[in-house]
């Protein structure tokens, strides 16, 4: 149940986001401009999609976010400006890539450490089974 | 009629299936002949009424028979009449019942072709049964496809209109074959365990299943992928969905047990790994089955779900990994001795590619699960997308790539390394011409693009090298030939993934009648939207003439369907290829005053990623045919 509110809570958040946002260019005219949002949605995930992110999506909510990216990138703002904007709205949850902090060691880390582990058994395994090693 | 057929099928199955795994088991005790012809009588009859029962869902979905709830739920009379059958496993209840066939049909085979002895398919045909009766009683309790629906409804609700797609029909059923398919090798496994004899019988007892799964595998989520670009309309092909990585993990994982049961089937090595790696692929895919049906996901698979069906997923999920490790734990350490080998011989490659591959499913079952472990343990919500995956993913491939060509020229026990090497000298070369061509010719730069083709001729030339080499000794066989054909499958994909990422060129613009979009060295003339009525959707159609250097190429139209009996939008796109390029042209919104917004791509090289699926798949199928063919040949003069 306490899912479900968040979520029902998600998707108001999601709405008010678009109202907000519907207004804004489809396209920059400036290439150099439109080659960064372009770079930038990329980095954001489609927040009512399958794994998609804001660059490949038909959902309305993919839609007005590149025209809100678009908006901010005409209006100067930076590229940390606008992904922090869009973090504190939507939450960690819009990264496409999850960032390197104390919740998400084990992700980034830990199929290193079986990587590692693996290497190292193999090695064992290895010499051990030389040719009359045994 | 056809509900009440139905349902009483599904009880004799489960009658039947009980009736296999109890005897099945009891007959791998050494003099059991009885219950072993129980068992195998038992596991064709529970085929015979599972088939019974998924043939009566099927003919409800074929005449719109909507006194079943299921199929009112999913058919819709206008609906073309091979979507009223994919419609039969185009939901929770009958996608349960095609699980069940398939394993079904699985048993089958295993009973008739009677590999690696009487005691050992016994028990196998046994754990078979264990599995096949925890599903069917999860089907009659929490999933029955058979329900009734009084008054019956005069129009079905329809399926869900991102299925009504060719390639997606015959998705669902290849993923099963492979997925389900799995669980041939861990009943092996399992069965080698309980009868305490894990030398090498299980896994060639096991091989021609194992192969079937990785094939149906492969070719599933090659279908999958080619699915998803061209219908969503964004020229993406593979988005590391949840759904798609529950079915990357068994491919993984079929693919490593593939090759260390090399191993364990010639000498014997490896065989403790081996049954672990059997144990685990069947593990993943009820993990995906558990992904995909429980409603934790959000998806297009997900359908209608509900948390009590998940949970119980979870219990049998549990039991079966639970009960195999524990039979495991118990048996394992009585199985003595391994191989010797040199450290530079195929078994080293062999344990390498296994690590590579291993490595790879952690990364994508922690990326896949992760996410949903935090948001239970501390409510935190975040996405792990596409650049994890590339982050961790993509090394240990290229590393595997790397590796490859050294594997089939490695000879057991002592290989020669400076041998295989000077072997592979023309590869070699290969790798360095079409690495330094590219950085020559193609624009933009890019010396990711060189690598990744330097890697892919180094593998697909290695191939070649095998292929000429082999055959020159006349020593092509089957094996040699699925290795040439899967490793060089695996070259020819990532030409397309690297073409079709790297090079690939975009355009999107909201379009009056009469304007121009250029796209890499494509003119497309939008030419107005016309309205077109399929049988079950109207659509927009757009009609827009490409041009090549102002050569006319012809017309394409790509379309936006409404189907209304489901109250969905779905895009048609347009491809047009070459076999070596793909112009790729989607209709998107509506803008006013007959403005519409037109995507347009250029995805060079993108067919590749698709034809090297299906040539890694004709690899396994030419060891399978091959092993076969052996074998009937075999048998024949013995008769």
């Amino acid at each position: 149940m306490k899912h479900r509110s968040a979520l029902i809570g998600l998707i108001a958040l999601l709405a008010a986001g678009s109202a907000l946002a519907a207004t804004g260019p489809e396209k920059l005219s400036d290439p150099r401009l439109e080659a960064r949002a372009t770079a930038l949605q990329r980095q954001f995930r489609c927040l009512v999609c399958k794994g998609e992110s804001l660059d490949e999506s038909n959902a309305q909510l993919a839609d007005d976010l590149r025209r809100l990216i678009r908006t901010r990138v005409a209006a100067g703002q930076s590229d940390t400006q606008i992904t922090d904007y869009l973090v504190s709205r939507y939450g960690k949850v819009i990264l496409m890539k999850p960032p390197l902090e104390a919740g998400t060691y084990a992700l980034w880390f830990g199929p290193l450490v079986v990587l590692a582990i693996g290497g190292i058994v193999i090695v064992l395994v290895i010499r051990r089974s030389r040719v009359g090693a045994a | 009629m056809t509900g009440e057929i139905g349902q009483v099928a599904l009880c004799f199955a489960l009658a039947l299936v009980s009736v296999q795994a109890g005897a099945g088991l009891f007959g791998a005790r050494a003099g059991a002949e009885g219950a072993r012809a129980v068992a195998s009588g038992a596991a064709l009859g529970f085929f015979a009424f599972v088939a019974l029962a998924f043939g009566a869902l099927t003919y409800g979905f074929v005449t719109a028979d909507f006194s079943i709830l299921d199929v009112a739920q999913n058919s819709h009379t206008l609906k073309p009449l091979i979507y009223k059958i994919s419609g039969v496993w185009g939901n929770h209840e009958g996608s349960m019942l095609l699980w069940i066939f398939v394993l079904s049909l699985y048993s089958a085979l295993m009973t008739l072709a009677a590999r690696g002895g009487a005691r050992l398919t016994s028990a196998a045909l046994g754990v078979q049964g264990l599995v096949g009766a925890a599903f069917v009683l999860f089907i009659l309790f929490t999933s029955d496809p058979f329900k009734r629906v009084d008054p019956m409804p005069l129009e079905g609700a329809g399926l869900n209109p991102l299925l009504q797609d060719p390639g997606l029909a015959m998705h669902p059923p290849m993923l099963y074959l492979g997925y389900v398919g799995l669980s041939a090798s861990f009943a092996y496994a399992a069965a080698a365990l309980i009868t305490g004899d894990a030398e090498r019988q299980w896994a060639r007892a096991a091989r021609p299943f194992m192969l079937a799964a990785w094939i149906a595998l492969t070719l599933g989520i090659t279908l999958g992928s080619w699915w998803a670009y061209y219908v969503l309309g964004w020229g993406g092909f593979w988005f590391w969905d949840p759904v798609e990585n529950a079915a990357l993990m068994p491919w993984l994982v079929a693919t490593a047990l593939l090759h260390s049961s090399l191993a364990t089937e010639r000498t014997g090595a490896f065989r403790l790994w081996s049954l672990l790696l059997a144990i685990a692929g069947f593990s993943l895919s009820l993990i995906g089955t558990f992904l995909v049906r429980s409603g934790v996901l959000a998806s297009v698979h997900a359908f209608a779900n509900d948390p009590e069906r998940g949970a119980v997923i979870l219990i049998m999920l549990g039991a079966a990994i639970g009960g195999a490790l524990a039979l495991f734990a118990w048996r394992a350490p009585k199985l003595e001795g391994g191989a010797e080998f040199e450290p530079a011989s195929r078994e080293t490659m062999l344990l390498l590619n296994n690590l590579l591959l291993c490595f790879a499913v952690t990364v994508v079952l922690f990326g896949t699960l992760y996410p949903l472990a935090l948001r239970a343990l501390t409510g935190e919500m975040i996405s792990v997308g596409a650049p994890y995956f590339a982050m961790l993913f993509a090394p240990a491939f290229v590393a595997l790539l790397v590796l490859v060509p050294f594997g089939p020229r490695l000879s057991w026990r002592n290989g020669n390394l400076p041998d295989a090497w000077r072997g592979l000298l023309p590869a070699l070369g290969a790798a360095g011409v079409a690495g330094i061509a590219v950085l020559a010719i193609a624009r933009p730069v890019s010396l990711a693009a060189a690598g990744a083709f330097s890697l892919a001729f180094w593998v697909i030339g290695a191939s070649a090298i095998d292929f000429w080499r082999k055959r020159q000794a006349r020593m092509l066989n089957g094996q040699s030939l699925a290795s040439v054909l899967a490793h060089a499958g695996l070259g020819i994909t990532l030409l397309g993934i690297t073409g079709a990422t790297l090079w690939r060129s975009e355009a999107v613009d909201v379009l009056s009648p009469g304007q121009t979009l250029s796209v890499a060295d494509y003119s497309l003339r939008f030419d107005g939207v016309e309205p077109a009525q399929g049988p079950n959707y109207q659509a927009s159609r757009a009609i827009i003439e490409i041009r090549k250097s102002d050569r006319l190429l012809g017309v394409v139209t790509p379309e936006k369907r409404i189907y209304p009996a489901e109250g969905q939008e779905v895009s048609n796109t347009s491809i047009r290829t070459n076999g070596f390029s793909d112009l790729y042209v989607a209709l998107g919104d509506e803008r006013g005053g007959g403005r519409w917004s037109v995507r347009a791509f250029v995805n060079p090289l993108a067919p590749f990623i698709w034809l090297g699926g299906a040539v890694m798949a004709l690899g396994g199928f030419v060891r399978l045919w091959r092993g076969v063919a052996v074998r009937v040949v075999r048998l024949a003069p013995a008769e």
